[in-house]
Order: C-alpha cells, then structure tokens, then sequence
C-alpha cells in the first residue's frame, strides 16, 4: 500500500485577530475559532490529488493535540483522508516532539511520503518537516509549489528567495507545502456525512512513547511593538514634499 | 566564552548580506567568539568576504564539489560536525537558513530557535509568533547546544574590515545521494535587491494586470526602489513569487516603504513592521494599512501614481 502520511494541526484561525494576554501566559484562545493550520489544508490537498492521479492509494491524516483536534481531523477525513490518527495530548508540543511522535507512525505505516505545512500559523517555527527528515534520515523539500511522482522519485519545485528552485529526491521523502501548491477543495455537506464512518483511531504521546519534555521554556508573551498612527496627506504633492523633506526621495 | 558558529549562505561566488546580520546577532550573545563556516565547491572569495565582516574571529572554508548549489540534506552533516565545541550555531532566517537549520538541530538534537529577533542571553531570545502579532521569550536549558536562525530584518550588517584567519577543512563525509539538485530560475534584474534595498514599492490585487504592474516598476525605477508585491498581486501572476512581501513571503526592513493597492492584511504586515517609513495608497479610507502607515493617501492609485511621478 503506497501511503501518504498528512500533519493535520489544529491552531487559532488565521482570520481572528491574535491578542496577548495581559498576564503574558499566551494568546487569548477562549471561544477564539479553531482551524485546520492553512498550510495543512494544502497539504493534504496535495496527497489527495497525488492518490487520484493513481500515485498512491491511501492518505492518513495525523493529528497531535488536545481532544478537540477530532474536528479538524474529521474535517480532513471530510477532504477525502482515507482515515485518521489523533495523538492525544494536553501539553503545547514543540517540534522535535511533533518529529518524534511522525517518526513513530512512520515506523509502524511506512509511507511513501509524509506531507506537512511548511509551517505552523502559530508558532510559525518551520521547523517539523525538516526534523523529521533528518531523523528518519530521509531526503526533504520545503516550500513545495510544484509535486511530480515518478518512478519512486519526486520532483519538487520549491519556493525560495531566488525564485524557483527545483529538486529531484528519492521516496520515501517528506515534502512541506507552501501557499501556492494548490487550492484545497471545499468540503460538501455529503462528505461530511461519509467523514463521520471514516476510522479515527485516538493513541497519546505514553502509548507511541513519546515525551513531551520541552527544549524550550516559554518565559512570556508580550504584544508587539505598535507603530505611531501616521497622518493623512492630502494629495501627491504633499506626499511627495513629505517624503523629500525626510531625505527618502 | 560562547562558541558561535555562523553557516553562510553564499550564492555565485558572494557572500549573502544576511551573513553580516547574524555575526551582528551573534556579536550581541555575551563573551561571543564567532566563527563563519563556508560550504561551497570553490569557496575561496565567499570565505575572504567572510573574513573581511568586523567581529569574526575565524572562517572555516569546506570545499568539496558537492557543496553548490546547496543542499540541506547534503549541508546538514556537515554542519553538525563542524558544529562539536560550539554552544550555538546560527544561520540566517532566509528560506535556505529555514530549510537547513532545523536539519543541523535534529542531528546534533539541540534546541532549535526560529527568527531570533533579540538575544536577551546567552540562553534567552525573542522571537515573533502568530504572525509577529505576539512576541515570546524563550529559554533553552544551560549548557544545552542551540541552533537558531536570525532574523535578519530585525539586525543591522555588521561593519566591514575584519581580518579574520581562514582555515581549510576536509570532511569525511559522504554525502548522501538521495536528495539531487535539477535547477534554479532566478529572475536577473538591474533593479535593487527586495532584501536589502533601502525603498521599495509593492503592488497589490488593485494592480488588475501584469500590464497595469509595470505602473509599480515605473514608480520603483523612478526613486531606485526595489519592487515588492502582496499575495494576491503574486497569485494573479502580476508579479513573481519572489517578490512577495508578508509572512509566507520576505520580511523586509527598508527606509521607505510604499504600499500601492494593499488593503494590510495581517500577514501583510508582518513582512513590513520594521519599516522605517510606510506610506499607503488605497481608494478605501478605512483600509487597515492606513492604520500602520505614516503617510496616508486616499484615492485611485491609478491618477495617483502619475500625479507622484510629476512631482518627484
Ligand atoms: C497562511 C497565510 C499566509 C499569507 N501570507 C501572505 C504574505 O506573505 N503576504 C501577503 O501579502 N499576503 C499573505 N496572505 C494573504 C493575505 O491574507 C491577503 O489575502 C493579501 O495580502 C491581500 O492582498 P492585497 O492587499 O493585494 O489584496 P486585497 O486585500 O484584495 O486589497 C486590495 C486593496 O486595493 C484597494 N484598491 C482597489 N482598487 C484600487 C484603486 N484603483 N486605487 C487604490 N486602491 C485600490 C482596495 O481598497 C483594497 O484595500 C496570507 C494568507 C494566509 C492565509
Ligand atoms: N501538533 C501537530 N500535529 C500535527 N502536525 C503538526 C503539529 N505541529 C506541527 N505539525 C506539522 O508540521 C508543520 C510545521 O510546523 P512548525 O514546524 O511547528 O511550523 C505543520 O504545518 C504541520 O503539518
């Protein structure tokens, strides 16, 4: 079986507007909407097209989280996931854990592929998908925008500061999606009727044998810096003797 | 004494800007000994660049035929190796620093620190989260390797005219083979660097065409910017994914910035908080990017835009 293994992360919904909580413990999450991590949607989407296109036969979901990730999990599942696999967990989990606890699965689904967000709206480390190449020890192409499969190889079009950079890697390989992959499909009522059959299996990090003990002590959260309100100007020559009297043009 | 390793990246023979940004981080970890590593095929000029940024105390120079272009999986061992006797090691947080480094971390399995925006100690660091709209403070444990990569929009370059010594070093590595470069399409222009450039002009979807987006290139070309775009510009095909500004894309740091057809989202600006000038141009008086801009203009970009260009 050709498997493709997808990260599914549940984080605060890109639309909401993030504030800081005045103690500085963390971000305000209470009755804040919870989404599937955007660049996971993408992901996904990708393995989805991939096993349409008859390169692989099942995708399977992976999800690391608190209970509630069972939603976005079964919205994955709605997307078109074969199945799904919640790793319970209460704690905030940093990367190399997230790595560890793929590299698990990896061992007992052996995929052909792994497909993450390149990165984590947020934390936004960009970090996962790499880790876990290096531990696997298996081939990584970030910032992907462009998959092709062929004869067990990929050939990824990544986005970098350049422009494009393309690489070829052998498979088994773990790709990070970047915006411009795809479009992930909406999600129709039917599907989500047939989502609710589909098998979620719930494990947690003690039974994977996982731990969770964090390299990094999050000591506070603060607001950002605020930028002064500027002014209105009232038409371009203003603009532009505003703009030479500060020496910019 | 804190041993920090500085990987460079490097590109047709130079030395990237963003190298000078991290020796200025690292310069501001306590009691700092900084060492700059080159990987590259023929690395001898990158390594004198190198050499020549103030506060750099040595260059280790690692040519083998395999080193460029670059590679994470190929760079990564590499730099683990070199890494023994370091308390840090720091690359930049461009997409090669991203790609690399927390490779370099799960090898040697140090804490790994993303977009180092300050360096509060030796173990203690800020960094932007949730799209720089919240900013923690972390702290590895004592002792501990870090890896971290710096970000870079948040660093001047430090001085020039170091005299660092440079010493060669062979590895033996194999590299793998699983992981092979195919090629690179890098749009050449005579235009300044969206990177580095001190002013820089974006367009957003209000552009309406690639025709209409050369209106942004005339401006730019004008005042010798640099040309950014926002996603949805970059979406529409009107400009290259290079040139995309916000959180997906370049955190920039320029004196002026000139926003054109931009309604601000929130990961718009994040690639643009560090601007030292925002000036905003949108028909919608109530869009969020007058919110951040110093100088605001309301109206139709299109009569705008002619109107400056008269006046400069
Ligand atoms: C995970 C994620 C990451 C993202 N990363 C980025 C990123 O890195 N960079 C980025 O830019 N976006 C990013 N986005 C997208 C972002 O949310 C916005 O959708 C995008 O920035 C909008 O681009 P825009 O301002 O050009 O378009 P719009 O929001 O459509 O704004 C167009 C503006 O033009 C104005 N306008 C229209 N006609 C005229 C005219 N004739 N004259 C003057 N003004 C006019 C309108 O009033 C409007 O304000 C990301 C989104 C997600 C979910
Ligand atoms: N808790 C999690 N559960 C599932 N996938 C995750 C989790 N955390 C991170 N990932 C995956 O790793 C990617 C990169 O995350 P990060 O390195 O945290 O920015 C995300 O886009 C996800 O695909």
């Amino acid at each position: 079986m050709r498997r493709i293994l997808v990260g599914i992360k549940r984080v605060i919904d890109y639309n909401v507007r993030i504030r800081v909580r005045p103690d500085g413990s963390g971000v305000v999450t209470d009755g804040v909407k919870m989404s599937i991590n955007p660049f996971d949607e993408i992901a996904l989407e990708e393995a989805l097209r991939i096993k349409e296109r008859g390169d692989a036969d099942e995708v399977v979901a992976v999800g690391l989280g608190p209970d509630d990730t069972q939603q976005q999990l079964r919205t994955a599942l709605a997307m078109g996931a074969d199945r799904a696999i919640l790793v319970r967990t209460d704690l905030a989990v940093e990367p190399p854990v997230v790595a560890r606890v793929m590299l698990k699965l990896i061992q007992t689904e052996s995929p052909i592929m792994v497909i993450l967000g390149k990165q984590a709206i947020d934390d936004d480390c960009n970090q996962v998908g790499q880790m876990l190449a290096a531990i696997w020890n298996r081939p990584q192409a970030t910032c992907a925008s462009k998959v092709v499969i062929e004869g067990g190889k990929a050939r990824v079009t990544r986005e970098v500061d350049a422009g494009l950079e393309t690489i070829e890697v052998d498979l088994p390989a773990v790709l990070t999606a970047d915006l411009r992959l795809n479009e992930p499909r909406y999600v129709k009522l039917p599907d989500i009727m047939k989502a609710k059959k589909k098998p979620l299996d719930i494990t947690d990090l003690a039974t994977i044998g996982v731990e969770a003990t964090p390299r990094l002590k999050i000591l506070k959260y603060e607001p950002p810096q605020q930028r002064q309100k500027g002014v209105i100007v009232k038409d371009a020559a203003e603009l532009v003797a505003a703009l030479r009297q500060k020496g910019l043009v | 004494m804190n041993r920090i390793l500085i990987v460079a990246e490097h590109a047709g023979g130079m030395l990237n800007a963003a190298v000078a940004k991290c020796v200025s981080c690292a310069a501001s970890v306590p009691d700092a000994e900084i060492t700059i590593a080159v990987f590259a095929a023929d690395g001898a000029a990158v390594a004198q660049a190198a050499a020549s940024i103030m506060g750099v105390a040595r260059v280790l120079l690692v040519d083998h035929a395999a080193n460029e272009p670059a590679l994470a999986a190929v760079l990564a061992p590499q730099v683990a190796r070199l890494a023994e006797g370091h308390s840090h090691v720091f690359g930049p947080s461009t997409t090669f620093g991203k790609d690399l480094m927390p490779r370099v971390a799960a090898l040697l399995d140090a804490a790994h620190v993303s977009d180092v925006m300050s360096v509060e100690s030796a173990q203690r660091f800020r960094r932007p989260v949730y799209a720089g709209n919240a900013i923690v403070t972390v702290e590895a444990a004592a002792g501990e390797p870090i890896v971290a990569t710096v970000r870079v929009a948040s660093y001047q370059p430090a001085a020039q005219g170091g005299s660092a010594k440079i010493e060669s070093v062979k590895l033996d590595l194999a590299p793998p083979t699983h992981t092979r470069f195919v090629s690179v399409s890098a749009a050449r222009s005579d235009r300044p660097d969206l990177q580095t450039a001190s002013r820089v002009v974006s367009g957003g979807r209000a552009l309406g065409s690639v025709e209409n987006f050369a209106l942004i290139q005339g401006l730019a070309d004008r005042i010798g910017a640099a040309i950014g775009a926002s996603r949805a510009a970059v979406d529409a095909g009107y400009a290259p994914n290079e040139l995309q500004v916000g959180q997906t894309g370049k955190i920039i740091a320029p004196e002026l910035y000139i926003a054109i057809g931009i309604s601000g989202a929130i990961q718009h600006l994040t690639g643009i908080k560090d601007a030292r000038t925002i000036v905003a141009i949108n028909k919608d008086a109530e869009a969020p990017i007058f919110e951040v801009a110093d100088y605001g203009l309301v109206g139709d970009l299109f009569a705008l835009i002619p109107e400056i260009e008269k006046n400069l």
